[in-house]
């Protein structure tokens, strides 16, 4: 039936055949994640799916679009957030100490015809960005201090850089979005020197940690002896002669009385002494 | 005859050839066909030039083309295309035997070819236009690359493949990302200019599939670099202690979580960042010895007033225990001074006095020689003396 349907419709089906195959080369599609530049001989002659920041996907350009054979050109383009990253870099702060920088900038490209005139591709773009990023972000950071390269200072550095950085990325057709610092950090020959800083940072603290216990046991054992004589003065001093009595008896058995010290002294006794006023059979 | 017996020398060519990967079965160009019988289950093999070929075979040409070694080129293939055309239509005239030769045919001698097609046909359509959509995800419609729609879980129906096409991405399931990936050191710094070792995990998922899809250039790789920016701004803004005892860790991941969600909405992103965990705050390697010291110090410390409290509560109870002791004496003493007094200085004298030597001397003015030295060398006799003494 196909033979049949072939010498009926030859001419037909050729026409088709051709339609077809001339459709596909007009025919163009252009997805969401793209822009499209179009040349004709030559010359930028119109954007498809131009970035506009205010449109919703769906309500852009992207979708099916036509050219004329031959005779234009698509140069597409991402359309997406597009990333460039810098190598680690020394930067010298104010106070002429060295980091470690690492910092990506996020790109979008808003004037592909530009873009494609200046850079042509998304690589080579990215290619021509990544040296101005790196001296855009040394000559910024080298006007501040370490410590505000650390901290505070670190956004306000930022938005100077994204400002700079975009300014001259205007000239390719692209917008910095966001400049950041991925890593901040001390170079091989610092990292050392701090390892023994913090090393005696810890040292100290644990000669203070050790001082702080001795002196707490001290304190702890003299309230305990404070407490103990406030006990021994509360009950003894109920009658001190007594206590003087008291204690001299508990003194001499603990001197003399020791059932392991057999004969260990001698003791010469008067016969006046009170013990032996016995003896005189009074 | 003369085509059976090609066919013969074929199938055993084609038998032979079995070791190199094209074989004999490959005929789909032959160059004159006309060997075709129709009714076989199997290619058929076909061809005019009855000679066996010679030397390796280019795999894409008939293997009983005559000139073994000569390249296919577009004319032929085109001459081929011709070729077979022809055979169908001489097929229905009777000249030669079929036009596609290894079409199977229906047993009322129609082609299958239409029913083939039309299956195919069938199954591009249903594939094509109908999606399962599992619960988990969600999928992006596109129309000739334009957005069309986000469908969700469930069956859906869209436009065949060159028109609508379908993106599925699971989007309820929580993506997580350790920095750093493997277990090697990351140091930061902390606000005081020291170093800390850490890694972290980072929980996300997708808010906007079609953010998701279409804003970022490579939307996971993003968050990563986020997650580290944010990570290392909020490092630098407190201290050591801060990070590696626990008092600061909850501040930092709020911190990194919030940040990481503001920069990446200001990516428009489409992404909804979970959680972030610190998974390890540790003192780079090369100080752990310093800290464990600290660690140390504060055992040792412990221990100090441990046993200062040890010894404090001895002395205490000691302090207490005497105390009650007078007391109880003191009570009794004072119900009865005088005997209590006597009897307690009697008991106590008789303790002394029992496990001593004992010497009394008559004191009226004389001073005796006492051999103090002989007493002490010899303690056992002297009580004899001092026995007499008396």
């Amino acid at each position: 039936m196909l033979r049949e349907m072939w010498e009926a419709n030859r001419a037909a089906m050729l026409a088709l055949g051709a339609l077809a195959l001339a459709l596909l080369s007009v025919v163009v599609v252009v997805p969401e994640t793209e822009q499209a530049v179009v040349i004709r001989l030559g010359e930028p002659n119109r954007v498809i799916n131009r970035f506009r920041p205010d449109t919703e996907f769906g309500k852009t350009g992207a979708g099916l679009t036509w050219r004329i054979p031959f005779l234009e050109n698509m140069v597409r383009i991402d359309r997406r957030i597009l990333s460039v990253d810098m190598s680690s870099q020394e930067v010298l702060s104010t106070d002429q100490l060295r980091l470690q920088v690492d910092a990506y900038a996020r790109f979008r490209i808003i004037d592909p015809v530009k873009m494609v005139r200046t850079a042509g591709t998304t690589d080579r773009l990215k290619e021509q960005l990544q040296p101005i990023l790196t001296s855009v972000l040394r000559q910024e950071l080298g006007k501040r201090t370490f410590q505000s390269l650390l901290t505070a200072d670190r956004g306000a550095a930022m938005l100077q850089i994204r400002q700079n950085l975009d300014r001259e990325s205007r000239g390719y057709g692209a917008q910095i979005i966001d400049v950041r610092i991925k890593r901040a950090d001390l170079p091989e020959g610092a990292l050392e020197s701090t390892f023994a800083r913090m090393q005696a940072g810890r040292e100290q603290e644990a000669t203070t940690i050790r001082a702080e216990g001795q002196r707490n046991a001290q304190i702890i054992r003299a309230e305990a002896e404070a407490q103990a004589a406030k006990t021994y003065a509360e009950a003894f001093n109920k009658d001190a002669q007594f206590y003087d009595f008291y204690r001299a008896m508990k003194s001499y058995d603990a001197t003399f009385a020791d059932p392991e010290n057999k004969s260990g002294s001698t003791i010469i006794l008067s016969p006046d002494n009170d013990y032996l006023r016995q003896f005189k059979g009074r | 005859m003369k085509t059976l017996s090609a066919a013969i020398a074929r199938g055993v060519l084609a038998m032979a050839g079995r070791k190199s990967p094209w074989g004999g079965g490959d005929q789909d160009s032959s160059g004159d066909n006309t060997g075709g019988t129709g009714g076989g289950d199997s290619p058929e093999p076909s061809g005019s030039g009855a000679e066996p070929p010679r030397g390796p075979r280019n795999p894409w040409l008939p293997p009983g083309e005559s000139p073994p070694r000569r390249s296919a080129s577009i004319e032929d293939l085109f001459r081929n295309k011709d070729g077979t055309r022809r055979g169908r239509g001489g097929g229905g005239g009777g000249g030669f035997g079929g036009g596609f030769p290894r079409m199977p045919q229906r047993p009322d001698g129609k082609s299958w070819l239409p029913l083939i097609l039309g299956g195919l046909v069938l199954v591009w359509l249903f594939s094509s236009t109908v999606y399962m959509i599992g619960p988990k995800d969600q999928g992006i419609v596109t129309t000739f690359g334009s957005y069309s729609r986000t469908i969700g879980p469930g069956v859906t129906l869209t436009m065949p493949w060159p028109i609508q096409s379908v993106d599925v991405t699971d989007v309820t399931s929580i993506r997580r990302d350790t920095i750093p990936e493997g277990e090697e050191e990351k140091l930061m710094l902390t606000s005081d200019k020291n170093l800390v070792d850490l890694s972290y995990l980072v929980r996300w998922t997708i808010k906007d599939l079609k953010l998701f899809k279409f804003r970022l250039d490579d939307p996971e790789d993003t968050v990563k670099e986020v997650a580290e920016a944010a990570m290392r701004a909020t490092v630098a803004e407190v201290q050591l202690n801060e990070v590696i005892g626990g008092t600061g860790r909850g501040k930092i991941e709020q911190n990194v979580r919030v940040r990481m969600q503001a920069i990446l909405d200001a990516y428009k992103a489409g992404v909804l960042i979970q959680g972030v965990e610190l998974k390890k705050t540790d003192p780079p390697e090369k100080v752990v010895q310093a800290f464990q010291n600290v660690n140390v110090a504060q055992q040792q410390a412990e221990k100090y007033q441990a046993d200062a409290r040890a010894w404090a509560g001895q002395v205490m109870a000691i302090a207490q225990g005497e105390a009650a002791a007078f007391d109880k004496v003191y009570g009794q003493y004072k119900l009865a001074p005088e005997v209590t007094r006597r009897r307690l200085y009697y008991e106590t004298m008789e303790r002394v006095l029992r496990n001593n030597d004992k010497v009394v001397v008559e004191s009226n003015g004389v001073t005796p020689y006492l051999p103090l030295q002989e007493l002490r060398r010899r303690p056992a006799p002297a009580e004899t003396p001092a026995a007499g003494g008396q």
